[in-house]
């Protein structure tokens, strides 16, 4: 077929880059998933086929060059496939977050115009079909997994089994077509829209050009020294830009294989099947596998305890010291031979991460004893920085320069620079096109010299030249006195105790800071099961007095480390309530990505607020919740508020000394 | 042939319902002097969701085993696909199509999910003892296929993750799917459903609920079920049997049961003589 004998010098596309991958990899592996218990896989040759075969069935539909089409569902090949086809129909795939409820699926279909939408299964047919009784436009549905949907309307419906199938016998006379559509296909032409989270207002179409993709891919695939061997477990929202770089862009220029696990549950067994040599999860995911592992420790054997302490403990001081490079003694290296041995290959096979040769976390800020806990595993774990805008890379970690604190250097061919305000700014090939419908918004974030403001404060380390990021531009505030005020930076110091999921500290204008505490269910529920401590529900163990002493031990060590920063001292929590239910992106507290919303909290939380401030030691509160089938209930509780020791702060000095 | 040719019915979602299943005439179960069902008589319907609900000791779970063929009647006809069924074994039961879940889970703790989903199966193999212990011919071939089977039972129920699990580890509500998966391997023309939804919250209920629709719709399976949570019933059955100490006090549709005086006074009580 002629385009898969495009010369190797006009990799423009991604169908392009599809093409000399079966010319390349023909027979090595593509796409893996596991389905009824077994890996089935797909070699590039099959997977281009069966690509083609989709995007002719989507000709045949009608799929015009230009249109959008929304693709919502969990990782499978099947969904990626869709996207490559649109691309080749001359379409724009946008992947949605398959967890939107109803009513923000129909802002975004509506926003994008989407005339076509794959959707993964019943579930999300449901909610298109809902939306498409409000927003006009939804053309075709096709879906991947038939289940119960056997008695639906099919008049503007069809299986992408069907799709393919009806792809299949129109292939000669919709062939010369597609092949003329995907030849059209150039580095200017739009590879996929991406929809930003939405930490402020409504979320953003993001605009990436087939320059922005594969030249970030090629970049950063070179800086990791990636290749056709390596084998990622896709299993991050497929609308987030990561997914797409990792699973797609990088996927599709170095031609290694993507293998997409059986459900969201099954993750960690599929992970550790698979084995990957190259990914990507954001701190929680870690923290996660930390604890449970942890718990599991306590329950194990003394023998199995000891020697789990003592190996990690040699772990910790020499494993990140070899990953660097640095000098070790022969005694160490020895004792770290036998730890490997006995202790540390087996759990990093326990959690899939035997094969790891470089591992990404980014999202927000890891604790530095997790960061150091998988570098001391002798995981090549590093940190990156970046944003939908510029296709994720905006700064990351070289090998053998990793710092928990810091994000890295600037990635191959992106420009740094920070403003006197603080904001970082930068520009580079992956930088977004505009943001669609919205030029407004494009001006405003993107200048004429395409440097792009990021809305986060840093700095670049003096001893490192590594950057820092210090918190959201406009979440750093002023108190009252005048002193600074970095919310994200004591929150993440709380969030870094197992036993907290979330914060949320408040003070911006205020004469003190205050926290509202989301606790762990899974540690804290552990720690009442080993302490007999009987709980009904999240909301009782909550408000349980022995949790609240442990939040309040944790609070005054946050304190005591907030207070060692001249700069950042007037930020201790003075006082804080734990939350009665967990902040969830169904309730509009969260973002998709698990970002806290400040106004959000502030307005829907005011009751709590305003008791925190008031001196107040309880506080009576009700508050709705949205159930995951979009039903909404309310909960009622009775908060207690308390304070927390500070120290060395200046307010308290003043009272003392009165 | 006994009324396989009467007239089915559509249900008010649009299901067709076909002729008669199974039928019970006329039946009356004494344990010694006492009566625990007596003179009562109904149908199930090829592809129908049927209920048998009333207050407790009314004699749901004997009426159950009667349909299942562990009691045998001393009075009554059991029909089932046409014919007359005599006394029987379990597993010669099992072999005409009937499979059931418990009240209270009897599943191999010991065992994983698959293994027990497995078990379901047994009726389906045909190898022998030992050609199945040197994985031999056509024991393997046997049981690749019966594994695709479970393996979709497994899919469709979204136990994947629990696959290995051993039984014994489980929560109750996933016990209680599994031993639904258990009964469902068995590919059953008729499901028996022993309050299937006895001691979950409200969460488990729906999931269990959905399931259980899914089920009849998905693999036409009939479903009998016994439960003791109304609205439940009354959100899932096409046609309910209403029971009070060991009578038949109301049959019919949700709505018409709901409306029957009789089935009232059971549920709100009135003064017995």
């Amino acid at each position: 077929m002629a385009e898969r004998l495009t010369p190797s010098g006009e990799l423009r596309s991604v169908p392009a880059l599809l093409a000399r991958n079966v010319a390349r990899f023909g027979n090595r592996p593509a796409y893996r998933e596991k389905e009824f218990g077994i890996w089935q896989s797909w070699t590039w040759a099959e997977a281009a086929d069966e690509i083609r075969a989709l995007a002719l069935g989507l000709l045949a539909l009608g799929l015009k060059p230009g249109d959008h089409m929304a693709i919502v569902g969990r990782n499978r090949p099947a969904h990626y496939w869709g996207m490559i086809a649109a691309q080749m129909c001359g379409a724009v795939p946008v992947p949605l977050y398959q967890d939107a409820v109803a009513d923000e699926m129909a802002y975004v279909l509506e926003h994008c115009g989407a005339r076509f939408v794959l959707c993964g299964d019943q579930e999300q047919v449901d909610k298109v079909l809902e939306v498409s009784q409000t927003v006009q436009g939804i053309e075709q549905i096709v879906y991947t997994d038939k289940r119960g949907l056997r008695k639906y309307d099919h008049s503007r419906m069809n299986a992408l089994a069907d799709v393919q199938a009806e792809g299949r016998a129109a292939a000669q006379r919709l062939g010369p077509e597609l092949d003329r559509r995907i030849a059209a296909l150039d580095y200017d032409s739009t590879c996929v829209m991406l929809y930003t989270s939405g930490t402020t207002g409504k979320p953003k179409g993001v605009v990436l050009s087939n320059r922005n993709i594969i030249e970030t891919a090629k970049n950063s695939a070179e800086f990791d020294r990636l290749d056709h061997r390596e084998e990622i477990v896709a299993y991050l929202p497929m609308a987030w830009v990561g997914d797409f770089i990792f699973s797609m862009g990088q996927a599709m220029w170095c031609g290694f294989t993507v293998n997409c696990p059986e459900g969201a549950h099954t993750m960690m067994t599929d992970l550790r099947e698979i084995g990957p040599t190259y990914f990507f999860a954001p701190p929680r995911v870690f923290e996660g596998q930390l604890t449970s592992v942890m718990i599991r420790m306590e329950d194990a054997g003394r023998i199995k305890r000891a020697l789990f302490r003592h190996f990690m403990g040699v772990a910790r001081r020499v494993g990140p010291a070899l990953l660097d490079g640095r000098p070790v003694g022969a005694m160490d290296r020895l004792s770290y031979a036998l730890g490997r041995l006995l202790v540390i290959e087996p759990l990093k096979n326990a959690l899939g991460y035997s094969r790891i040769r470089v591992g990404y976390t980014a999202g927000e800020a890891i604790g530095p004893e997790i960061f150091d806990f998988y570098r001391a595993l002798g995981i090549n774990l590093k940190q990156l920085y970046g944003q939908t805008e510029a296709s994720v890379f905006i700064t990351q970690q070289p090998d053998g320069q990793v710092r928990s604190d810091t994000v890295g250097v600037p990635s191959p061919g992106v420009e740094v620079r920070i403003a006197e305000s603080g904001e970082v700014f930068y520009r580079s090939p992956g930088t977004f096109v505009a943001y669609y419908k919205n030029p407004e918004s494009t001006a405003a974030t993107k200048d004429a010299e395409g440097w792009v403001a990021t809305g986060d404060a840093g700095f670049f380390d003096k001893e490192s030249g590594h950057l820092r990021i210090i918190d959201r531009a406009k979440d750093v505030g002023r108190m009252a006195d005048g002193s600074m005020f970095a919310p994200k930076y004591v929150e993440n110091k709380l969030k870094f105790y197992p036993n907290i999921l979330e914060a949320v500290v408040i003070g911006n204008g205020r004469d003190f800071c205050t926290a509202m505490i989301n606790i762990d269910l899974t540690a804290v529920g552990n720690w009442a099961e080993r302490n007999n401590i009987a709980y009904g529900s999240y909301q009782e163990l909550a408000a349980h007095p022995q949790v609240y002493q442990t939040i309040r031990e944790h609070v005054a060590e946050v304190n005591r480390s907030v207070a060692s920063d001249p700069m950042l001292s007037g930020c201790q929590i003075h006082r804080f309530l734990v939350l009665h239910k967990e902040l969830d992106p169904d309730d509009g507290e969260m973002t998709r990505t698990r970002k806290v919303r400040r106004a959000v909290i502030n307005e829907k939380f005011a009751d709590l607020v305003t008791a925190l401030y008031d001196g107040s030691t309880s506080v009576h509160t009700e508050t709705e919740v949205t159930y995951e089938d979009g039903r909404k209930g309310s909960i009622k509780a009775t908060l207690r508020i308390e304070d927390a020791p500070v120290f060395g702060d200046k307010r308290q000095q003043k009272v003392a000394a009165q | 042939m006994n009324d396989m040719t009467s007239q089915g019915y559509v249900t008010p979602d649009g299901r067709q319902i076909g002729g008669t299943l199974m039928e019970l005439k006329n039946i009356t179960l004494r344990f010694g002097g006492v009566v625990a069902i007596k003179d009562i008589s109904f149908d199930i319907r090829q592809g129908e969701i049927r209920a048998i609900i009333g207050p407790n000791g009314a004699g749901k779970s004997s009426m159950l085993n009667i349909i299942s063929g562990f009691y045998t009647p001393q009075e009554g006809e059991v029909w089932f696909k046409g014919y007359r069924r005599g006394p029987m074994k379990p597993y010669q039961v099992a072999r005409l199509g009937i499979a059931r879940t418990f009240q209270n889970i009897a599943l191999f703790d010991g065992m994983s999910v698959l293994d027990n989903i497995m078990t379901g199966r047994l009726n389906r193999m045909k190898a022998g003892f030992l050609a199945q212990a040197m994985w031999w011919g056509s024991a393997a071939r046997e049981e690749d296929e019966n594994r695709e089977a479970v393996e979709k039972i497994i899919d469709f129920l979204e136990i994947q993750n629990i696959r290995k699990t051993p039984v014994g580890r489980l929560p109750y509500g996933l016990k209680k799917r599994v031993e639904l998966a258990r009964a469902l391997a068995a590919e059953p023309k008729l499901l028996l459903l022993d309050e299937p939804m006895a001691g979950m919250n409200v969460e488990e209920k729906e999931d269990m609920s959905r399931f259980i629709l899914d089920v009849n719709d998905e693999f036409g399976t009939t479903i009998c079920l016994i439960e003791h949570d109304m609205g439940v019933v009354m959100d899932l059955s096409d046609r309910v049997v209403v029971m009070d100490y060991g009578k038949k006090i109301g049959d019919g549709t949700p709505a018409e049961v709901r409306s029957n005086q009789a089935v009232i006074d059971a549920y709100l009580g009135v003064a017995h003589d």
